[in-house]
């Protein structure tokens, strides 16, 4: 488990668990659909993340976004998975980057947890998958380029395209 | 009416300026680097305390009708953080507009457009010439940008030795070819100066960052780091995307008059910043060279007289 500060969001930190090779992807999904309030976190599909940087561009813009009262979807971890996408239509940004039932390794986010040792333990309860190290190593051997090409519409994925993306969604929504 | 308890409104200190949210309340520093008429520049970091990062601030202008200010500064902060994303992902985009990008040398080929306008440039090619833009409030009017370790190239050319003019042959030729690269991808700078181009130390591997960039870090006063180091381009608050050989002349105009001004000794150097920009223009730079010369006829604005 990692907890992270971002510069400038001292009151919404970020407790993040990267999940490999999770077995109930299924279930994680529906509880999200049905709304389960126990999951409130935000589950990104690892293999259309580049970078950790990339997760933190979307993570700051939702954040900022809830801080200046501006919501485009339900609550700030939907809204994480929503700003990780290059354009605005909602249901697009879940479907590509949320969970879905095929999906292999899920970064989890927990903004501004109450109790971080309780949401460490529901998570690792709930989700079933080995927990490693977020690293840009380990980010980078889950992604699927051809995913991360489509998304953003780019032909090459690699360091020169994350200052791209990372603009890409800095502006989305102008 | 004349008190003398009243202070006299040029007379009060200069306020200490309220940064935008989240900065207003931010516990990591935010140092004022610079000031411009519509902006401030601030030194922070970003996504993570390590990372450095440039914070440009377009306060509120009491004086204007507030949705006409928020319009303005709107509209004037998108279009910069747009051309900066634009031109990071030149040759990185999957190919929209007619671009080529995929095979640079199939490209060359078969780009045939009169005005060599929009081709693609090569992979990433101006990936480290302009910042990268990490986040930004339109509605706020703040942006962040990837910060530029270095010198500008102002201050290097002042601290230059000038026995070795081979050296700042060698640095004009490389501004020259990144004026060319940018206008070939479509924008003009529109504010070329010497202050907007910065020379920053030559990282051997993209995966050094900060602490090599500390420790490198072109030196305070002359210190004999010389004009080696790559060019980077700042400044996009005037940017403007156009591939008219008009906009990219005036652009090379403004360039050639704030260099003669800033530098007169070197002024007559300049011809190796458009030597190596028609290079690296490719086609389209013979035409831009020779509008360049009506330009400097007349001035940079075109008459509206006949």
């Amino acid at each position: 488990m990692e907890t992270i500060t971002l510069p400038h969001l001292p009151n919404h930190p970020l407790q993040l668990l990267l999940f490999r090779n999770v077995k109930n992807a299924a279930f994680l999904r529906q509880q999200l659909l049905d709304g389960n309030t126990d999951f409130e976190y935000a589950f990104l599909d690892a293999a259309v993340i580049l970078s950790r940087q990339h997760v933190l561009a979307a993570c700051f813009k939702a954040i900022n976004g809830i801080s200046q009262g501006r919501l485009k979807s339900k609550n700030v971890h939907s809204e994480i998975v929503f700003d990780m996408s290059p354009n605005s239509n909602i249901s697009e940004s879940f479907r590509r980057f949320g969970v879905s039932d095929t999906t292999k390794d899920i970064l989890a986010i927990k903004v501004a947890p109450k109790d971080p040792a309780q949401v460490e333990q529901h998570l690792r309860d709930s989700v079933r998958g080995t927990t490693i190290f977020i690293t840009d190593e380990n980010l980078a051997s889950m992604t699927d380029q051809a995913r991360i090409r489509k998304a953003y519409k780019v032909d090459v994925v690699s360091q020169e395209a994350e200052a791209y993306i990372i603009g890409c969604i800095a502006i989305k929504g102008s | 009416m004349a008190s003398s308890q009243e202070d006299h409104p040029l007379q009060t200190q200069p306020q200490p300026r309220t940064l935008p949210p989240p900065f207003n309340t931010s516990p990591a520093p935010c140092v004022l680097i610079a000031q411009g008429a519509e902006s401030l520049l601030y030194r922070t970091t970003f996504l993570t305390p390590t990372q450095p990062a440039a914070l440009k601030v377009r306060p509120e202008k009491k004086w204007r009708h507030p949705t006409l200010d928020k319009r303005l500064t709107r509209q004037r902060v998108l279009a910069e953080a747009r051309v900066l994303v634009k031109l990071s992902g030149e040759g990185i985009v999957a190919g929209g507009g007619g671009r080529k990008v995929k095979d640079p040398k199939k490209g060359k080929e078969k780009e045939s457009g009169g005005d060599g306008g929009g081709e693609g440039v090569g992979v990433g090619a101006l990936r480290g010439v302009v910042p990268a833009v990490l986040g930004l409030d339109w509605e706020r009017g703040w942006i962040v940008m990837e910060w530029i370790e270095g010198v500008t190239v102002k201050q290097a050319i002042y601290a230059r030795d000038l026995a070795d003019e081979a050296a700042l042959k060698g640095l004009l030729r490389r501004i020259g070819g990144v004026v060319g690269l940018l206008h070939k991808a479509g924008v003009v700078h529109g504010d070329l100066t010497t202050s907007n181009v910065m020379l920053r130390p030559t990282v051997s591997s993209s995966s050094t960052t900060t602490e090599e960039g500390e420790k490198t870090k072109v030196g305070d006063g002359g210190d004999g780091a010389g004009l080696d180091g790559d060019i980077a381009l700042i400044d996009f608050g005037l940017a403007t995307q156009s591939i008219s050989d008009e906009d990219r002349a005036v652009d090379l105009y403004v360039l050639e008059r704030a260099f003669g001004s800033t530098h007169p000794k070197e002024e007559g150097l300049f011809g190796e910043v458009l030597e190596a920009y028609g290079e690296s223009m490719g086609k389209g730079g013979k035409v831009v060279l020779r509008r360049l010369e009506d330009v400097r006829m007349r001035g940079r604005k075109k008459s509206m007289i006949g």
